[in-house]
């Protein structure tokens, strides 16, 4: 990888220049919660001031911008008693910006299931490839466990990515891409002073975060598959899907038709889902294999900490706790965690 | 100043450009695109089943378009939606394709009010098959409860059809009542081939019935079953296909011997939606059709 460093004025130049090239999505304060904690989203900006890099956490990831939780798959015109289909993919470049580690491990792991060699989706890849990532490091957020799902630190995935240090950020740089967007403004070569300043500021990153037993997991949830522990926090769920809408990896959609009003024109709409909402797995003639709201619940951790690791030899799961913070019933992945690490020990 | 951002046309490139073959599964492509189709016969089965005999309206896609026995189809009717469907006829017919639809939703309603003529989008095939081409030279059990004869039937057509390579051929069918068979009008035909033993049972018999009466598992005990020389495909509802597979399993069938297919909700048919999920199997990929070793190993199958 290569690395320069950009100082604080001459990455407010590059900011500026982007932001005259093309659309620019950053994290951007949109208010306060009840405690008077700044609520964010990564929404489109127009100027330097409005994105806020100090965020702590989105409340929604940056999946929105790859997995709308609406999308066209395809149109439909009728006309003499016939139809033709057509399809279109975004195409338009944009910059996303301020990207955490987590969410940069996210689109990853997307990647692996909506890029991978099954069945390719042409919507996400041509969203992905049209999008140039900057992400940025940051400190542990609160209730986040990242570092426990090794989502902590990104070695790609991005264009560029500083580190904060300082008077300066530390950059690296993943792609050609990103090597001529940042000689568009004055970046300079590390030195051995970058380089200390830059490890160090890693340091402090990591002593931060407070670990969460993850040891044997994958077992652990087909050990505990009929556990109590997913009666007693099934019982708090709501089923309101909350937590499916806000996870940066949660992909699973449904697919209805739409119609125009002067029936000339429909469209195959995709819309993202939840597996905690009820008619999730129900079939035609009425049986419903997830009918509980515990085995919801259940299987949303399944494929997160054993399906997805069963294929991809790692969590679905980036430990934001988006999910956590979301949920109205308090049902949170390092709760739930705990729980099943403790249930069956003496 | 140089343009820093260029626009990238994923429809450029190569995989996009070639023509739409969903078997080359690995390749990017149009996924979301569908084959035209026309309904060229509609054929009433049951109050509940119709056969929608259907063709691919371009030439050269009808030419790519082959699936295997046990393979479905998303079949999409513009403006209501697109649904999953296992296909019913031989994999031999190209471009050409019969799918048992019964009436049970949204999708399916409208599809029972079309006609001839009527052109619906489908997209695959999709999903695993029935390795009929390990099963050669052995005993082959072909087993089927209530609309399950619909997977069932590519299957036993293309046994039927390559006869001469297997040893003996049984076709057992059981359903509630008599008026709920399926294809009634080709038990004649089968039955009438020497070498095929087709039986249909119905569990609650009305007075103009006069086969057997009594459950599909009924059929079974009558049977000698050379355990280590056949092969069973079984496709019903999970209750019917448990207590089949726990019957062979006891007269020494080895379980990666016995196949079924499940069927589970699908909006995708491609490893994306999630729907289908066995635990976290996906039964559009690594299904529907499944041997009875991994359905035992998956959670929340049966």
């Amino acid at each position: 990888m290569l690395f320069k460093t950009l100082s604080k004025p001459e990455f407010r130049n590059l900011v500026d220049l982007l932001l005259g090239s093309t659309e620019v999505i950053a994290p951007k304060q949109i208010g306060v919660n009840n405690d008077g904690k700044p609520l964010h989203h990564y929404l489109p900006v127009q100027e330097f001031e409005e994105i806020d890099l100090e965020y702590e956490i989105t409340e929604y990831s940056a999946k929105s911008y790859f997995l709308p939780f609406r999308e066209n798959l395809s149109s439909c015109r009728f006309e003499d008693d016939d139809w033709t289909q057509e399809i279109h993919y975004r195409l338009q470049p944009r910059v996303l910006m301020g990207l955490h580690s987590c969410d940069i491990n996210a689109l990853l792991k997307l990647d692996k299931v909506l890029a991978g060699d099954r069945f390719p989706s042409p919507y996400f890849i041509s969203r992905r490839r049209n999008t140039f990532i900057i992400g940025i490091d940051h400190y542990p957020c609160e209730g986040g466990f990242c570092q426990s799902v090794g989502a902590d630190v990104v070695t790609h995935g991005f264009d560029l990515y500083l580190t904060d240090l300082g008077d300066r950020y530390f950059v690296a740089i993943n792609s050609d891409h990103g090597y001529n967007v940042l000689m568009q403004v004055d970046a300079k070569d590390t030195t051995g002073q970058d380089n200390k300043d830059y490890l160090e500021a890693r340091q402090r990153i990591a002593s931060k975060f407070e670990p969460l037993n993850m040891h044997n997991l994958p077992n652990l949830m087909d050990i505990e598959f009929e556990s109590e522990v997913w009666k007693r926090w099934g019982k708090k769920c709501l089923s309101c899907g909350s937590c499916t809408m806000v996870c940066p990896t949660c992909y699973c959609y449904g697919v209805d038709e739409r119609v125009s009003m002067d029936g000339r024109e429909g469209a195959k709409v995709k819309q993202l889902y939840s597996c905690n909402l009820l008619d999730f797995a129900a079939v035609a003639g009425g049986h419903n294999f997830r009918a509980d709201r515990e085995t919801r619940l259940k299987y949303r951790y399944y494929h997160q900490h054993r399906g997805f690791m069963e294929t991809y030899e790692e969590p679905l799961c980036v430990g934001c706790n988006r999910c956590g913070r979301v949920c109205l019933a308090g049902i949170n992945p390092p709760e739930i965690i705990r729980d099943l690490q403790t249930e069956d020990q003496v | 100043m140089t343009n820093l951002f260029h626009p990238y046309y994923i429809t450029q490139e190569a995989e996009m450009t070639q023509p739409l073959d969903y078997n080359r599964r690995s390749r990017l492509k149009h996924v979301d695109q569908v084959f035209r189709s026309e309904i060229i016969n509609v054929i009433p089965l049951t109050d509940m089943e119709k056969l929608f005999q259907l063709r691919i309206l371009d030439e050269a896609e009808r030419e790519r378009f082959s699936f295997l026995p046990g393979q479905f189809v998303m079949v999409e009717v513009p403006g209501y939606g697109e649904i999953p469907i296992s296909i019913s006829s031989s994999p031999s017919h190209k471009g050409y394709i019969e799918l048992c639809i019964r009436k049970a939703g949204v999708v399916t309603s409208i599809l029972h009010k079309a006609n001839r003529g009527a052109v619906v989008g489908l997209r695959g095939p999709f999903g695993t098959h029935f390795p009929i081409e390990k099963m050669r030279r052995n005993n082959i059990l072909l087993i089927a409860g209530g609309l399950g004869l619909a997977p069932l039937r590519a299957p036993i057509l293309n046994v039927i059809e390559n006869r001469t390579d297997f040893k003996d051929v049984h076709i057992l069918y059981g359903t509630r009542q008599s008026d709920m068979l399926l294809f009634s009008y080709q038990y004649e035909e089968w039955n009438r081939i020497a070498d095929i033993n087709l039986r249909v049972i119905v569990e609650q018999a009305d007075p103009t019935w006069t086969g057997s009466v009594g459950l599909i598992t009924d059929l079974l005990k009558e049977m000698r079953i050379e355990p280590m020389q056949t092969y069973a495909i079984i496709c019903g509802p999970p209750v019917m296909f448990k207590f089949v597979c726990a019957h062979l399993q006891q007269e020494g069938i080895p379980m990666d011997r016995m196949f079924v297919s499940l069927e589970r909700r699908m909006h995708c048919g491609m490893g994306k939606c999630c729907r289908c999920n066995i635990g976290s199997t996906y039964t559009c990929l690594s299904g529907p059709v499944f041997d009875y070793w991994t359905v035992m190993n998956l959670k929340e199958a049966i």
